[in-house]
């Protein structure tokens, strides 16, 4: 449900500001957005600034350089560093990608960092994605098949059925583009978003998969699937440079097909 | 959302929260008639436009003529029957987007289709006082 204005305990306050070492040359300053549950006060902008001469090439080089030299209570999640596992998702200058993959020099003086718009936040970066990961869990996405699978080996797709899947499933679950979603933003309690709705087309477009109809069945609703207006965030968003919202069109496609 | 306070605490798990009352079973036959619709307001909104200037400054009687003429009548009462069905299904997903109670989105949408309903009725008996 759209909300436009933010209750009196989420409004940000500034916080602390971290100054560089002295004699530092190469200082770039990082507003990032703090919040701890158990102290009661209200979310604040942290500054830090950091030698970028000292400091790896990537916005979560700075992160890791902040919690294990400067301030320690940071929190944040990160895990791969290669843009594989999705941990690092959060909002760098305006828009939601992966830390470990956006590059410092890419962003125009301070460096603004916040969690993944619209989520609840357990601390400081780290936004609860268990809303999200039930609806991933509501479109089953794995196999689902009747037929048992032959006897000697896998089951067999053709070239052109695998390449079906190509632009699905590359995607990590970051939910960059969900929380991206203003429709996800005003309906995410029954709409979908685009990244369960493209790992839904991603188990729909497999030809191994017979459980189709019964996959367009369970979408088939104004909120689930019909909240996408084609406001193209989440393309727009995807580190992966991928296109939920083509993934969603083909749904819709799908849906037209199976009625004429 | 997941961690939901106040007024709005649950205590169900987030995959009972999520999966509700279950799929409507529905929506496809209301997105592609609002696309149908706005592929046929294409040419119908052009014609009209430039049909409505061309007859700037002509006298009430020869507006009437023109009006009275069958493949007009036809095409205007098309015209508004299709711009006012296009109009309330975009207002009632305008309305499903932001209507912040199941009271309100009902009532607004119930409201909506009563007034294009009307409007559109209104337009057509002028059409066809005239045409017929």
């Amino acid at each position: 449900m759209a909300t436009f204005t933010l209750p009196k305990n989420s409004t940000i306050t500034t916080g602390q500001t971290y100054r560089a070492e002295p004699g530092a040359k190469n200082v770039k300053s990082f507003k990032i957005y703090r919040w701890d549950p158990d102290s009661g006060a209200n979310p604040r902008t942290d500054t830090y600034e950091i030698d970028l001469d000292k400091c790896g090439p990537m916005v979560l080089d700075a992160l890791i350089k902040i919690k294990n030299e400067v301030d320690t209570t940071l929190t944040f999640r990160r895990s791969c560093r290669e843009g594989i596992c999705g941990s690092c998702a959060m909002n760098i200058d305006g828009l939601n990608t992966l830390a470990c993959l956006k590059p410092i020099e890419d962003v125009q003086g301070e460096v603004k960092i916040s969690p993944l718009p619209h989520m609840p936040v357990v601390k400081d970066l780290v936004p609860d994605l268990s809303q999200l990961y039930a609806q991933l869990r509501s479109v089953e996405p794995w196999l689902k098949s009747d037929t048992p699978p032959p006897p000697d080996g896998e089951r067999l797709q053709s070239k052109e059925e695998r390449a079906k899947l190509d632009g699905l499933w590359e995607c990590i679950l970051c939910f960059c583009c969900s929380t991206a979603c203003p429709s996800y933003w005003w309906n995410g309690d029954r709409y979908l978003g685009p990244a369960v709705l493209l790992q839904a087309y991603r188990w729909i477009a497999d030809s191994r998969d017979e459980a189709t109809g019964e996959r367009l069945d369970n979408l088939e609703d104004p909120f689930r699937l019909y909240r996408c207006h084609t406001i193209m965030n989440c393309a727009r968003t995807c580190p992966k440079g991928l296109n939920p919202a083509a993934a969603i069109g083909k749904i819709k496609q799908m849906m037209v097909e199976r009625q004429s | 959302m997941a961690t939901e306070t106040g007024a709005h605490a649950t205590l169900r798990s987030p995959l009972g929260r999520v999966r509700g009352l279950g799929s409507a079973k529905g929506g496809t036959h209301h997105w592609w008639m609002q696309r149908v619709s706005s592929m046929a307001l294409l040419p119908l909104m052009l014609w009209f436009t430039i049909s409505a200037a061309l007859l700037a400054g002509d006298s009430y009687a020869a507006t009437l003529a023109w009006i009275g003429r069958p493949v007009n009548a036809v095409l205007l009462l098309a015209t508004i029957g299709i711009a006012f069905q296009h109009t309330a299904s975009g207002i009632q997903v305008i309305i499903e987007d932001y209507a912040n109670s199941e009271w309100a989105k009902m009532a607004g949408i119930l409201a909506t289709k009563a007034v294009c309903w009307l409007l559109a009725l209104v337009a057509a008996l002028a059409v066809l006082r005239i045409a017929v």
